[in-house]
């Protein structure tokens, strides 16, 4: 077990230390989304009674298209001098790279979280009247939902013409239940309607995850030695 | 083989104008909804051709995966196995079964998934199962475009709303999503291998129907509770014309399929035969 722990580690640290010098990803994610607030922000103009209803879903869709284009960079990167061929022929095993690769995504799209919600409170003016800390859970599950099928897919779609384009396109199809999930999850922890409560979403959430990185888990070595 | 193709399409033929001639004069006129409620006999034949498609569609995907290794081939024959047992005993025992499902329709969907595999496993090798997948995701996505399109057509007049977010609509208009983006993908890929990589994509596809199913039924449903098998009911003679229509269309599909998966087979065997010529022409030809 100490093996793949240690190579998951060693890849995971290495992406980190990459991001953490050049910040390519996660700039151009930021400023993705500080548009996208934005944007959306004007074009609405909401008060603070309507955006509890649509906020849920703007946060969410915003954060899903700013984490693909981390995700797009994620393999990207690696097909610069052949090191995902190295990582072909190494003993390594390829579901411990793989985690590595999902850890690290999850890690960028956390930090890009962390630092847009401040925003989306100001700009929205949102004030949760439900139990936000269950926010928490669906902000964890809604991530690692995102992160793990997109850095499946986006080893997937290495091997096609325009790959920027094809990751949203496999992506998106996929993803539409935890999407469901979160916004809806969201949408009811901001409004607080007594009737109603999150944990159904909150357990459907943790069901897709651990379908998906079972799937991704099982089929990943098989998609890396594709070519 | 090759006469059976003729005799298949005039069969189609025929079926295809008895059972439209059924679905316009002979099926009885609904009571409340009028005529508009015949394109019911081609919605719902459509929507279960396109469903056995896709669904034919993941066991051939299923066999591409599995029979690139010796060892998980011979685990997956005994994990399917486990699962028809598993259903059949599971009808019976398990009480009580969620609302709309019986134990005969249970274990008809086991003894399905059973007989699909190892039909497909007989009678396909592993370059075969790959074209077979290729065939019914085509012809299913027309399948559905045609229950998408046909939908809203009833919807408008019986419903009043071309479309609304209903657990059956949504699920369809998914499904159809994710197997565009597997066409897609088929279409895009500059990889040898895009088999595994489609077929992996299909296996994806399959694990989030269920997924999305339960995110949307968790909305009250506004499709109408399916008549068969359903605890709904429906007239003995408009049962009899939906069957037959089915059946037409089970058999243009087949015809489709069937036409679609020589011309890959052919197309795949030029290929071969032009990369092997290369292959043996002389050295000089290159320079």
């Amino acid at each position: 077990m100490s093996a793949p722990t240690g190579i998951t580690l060693a890849t995971l640290t290495k992406d980190i230390r990459l991001e953490w010098r050049s910040k390519d990803a996660i700039n151009s994610m930021l400023f993705f989304a500080l548009l996208v607030v934005v944007v959306f922000s004007f074009s609405f103009d909401p008060n603070a009674e309507e955006s509890r209803v649509i906020a849920g879903g703007l946060v969410w869709v915003a954060f899903l298209f700013a984490a693909v284009v981390a995700l797009n960079q994620t393999w990207a990167r690696e097909l610069r001098n052949q090191v995902l061929d190295a990582y072909r022929v190494s003993p390594a095993p390829a579901n411990s790279l793989f985690l590595a690769k999902a850890m690290g995504n999850f890690i960028f799209v956390a930090v890009l979280e962390a630092l847009m919600t401040p925003l989306f409170i100001m700009f929205y003016k949102l004030h949760a009247l439900g139990p936000a800390w269950q926010l928490i859970p669906v902000a964890i599950l809604g991530t690692w939902a995102i992160v793990v099928n997109g850095t499946f897919f986006a080893a997937m779609s290495l091997r096609t013409r325009s790959r920027e384009i094809m990751l949203p396109l496999l992506l998106f199809p996929i993803t539409i239940p935890a999407l469901l999930s979160m916004v809806e999850a969201t949408t009811t922890i901001l409004v607080g309607d007594p009737s109603t409560s999150a944990k159904f979403w909150i357990v459907l959430l943790a069901t897709y995850d651990v379908v998906f990185t079972t799937g991704c888990l099982a089929l990943f070595e098989t998609v890396l030695h594709a070519e | 083989m090759k006469k059976a193709f003729p005799i298949l399409g005039v069969l189609t033929a025929v079926l295809l104008s008895y059972a439209l001639y059924l679905a316009l004069e002979v099926a009885p006129r609904e009571q409340t909804m009028g005529d508009v409620q015949r394109i019911f006999y081609y919605h719902v034949p459509s929507a279960w051709t396109a469903f056995l498609l896709f669904f034919i569609n993941f066991v051939a995907s299923v066999q591409y995966l599995v029979r690139q290794k010796p060892q998980t081939d011979k685990v997956a024959n005994w994990v399917v196995m486990a699962i028809g047992v598993l259903t059949c005993i599971g009808a019976y025992v398990m009480k009580p079964l969620p609302q709309g499902m019986y134990p005969s329709s249970v274990v008809t969907t086991g003894i399905a998934i059973v007989g699909f595999y190892f039909l497909i496993r007989k009678y396909f090798s592993e370059p075969e199962t790959d074209i077979l997948a290729l065939t019914t995701a085509e012809v299913g996505v027309v399948f559905c475009t045609v229950v998408l399109v046909t939908g809203p057509l009833w919807a408008r007049p019986v419903w009043g709303i071309w479309w609304t977010w209903d657990v059956r609509l949504t699920s369809t208009l998914v499904l159809w999503l994710i197997y565009v983006s597997y066409l897609v993908l088929r279409r895009f890929s500059t990889s040898g291998q895009t088999p595994v990589l489609a077929a992996a994509l299909a296996v994806f596809g399959a694990l989030d129907v269920p997924l999305v199913y339960f995110s949307i039924w968790f909305f009250r449903t506004q499709h109408p509770q399916p008549v068969i098998g359903g605890g709904g009911s429906i007239d003995k003679r408009m049962l009899h014309v939906l069957l037959i229509n089915w059946l037409a269309f089970l058999s243009f599909a087949v015809l489709v399929c069937w036409s679609r998966y020589r011309l890959e087979r052919m197309k795949r065997d030029v290929e071969e035969t032009l990369a092997l010529e290369a292959l043996l022409e002389p050295r000089s030809s290159v320079r």
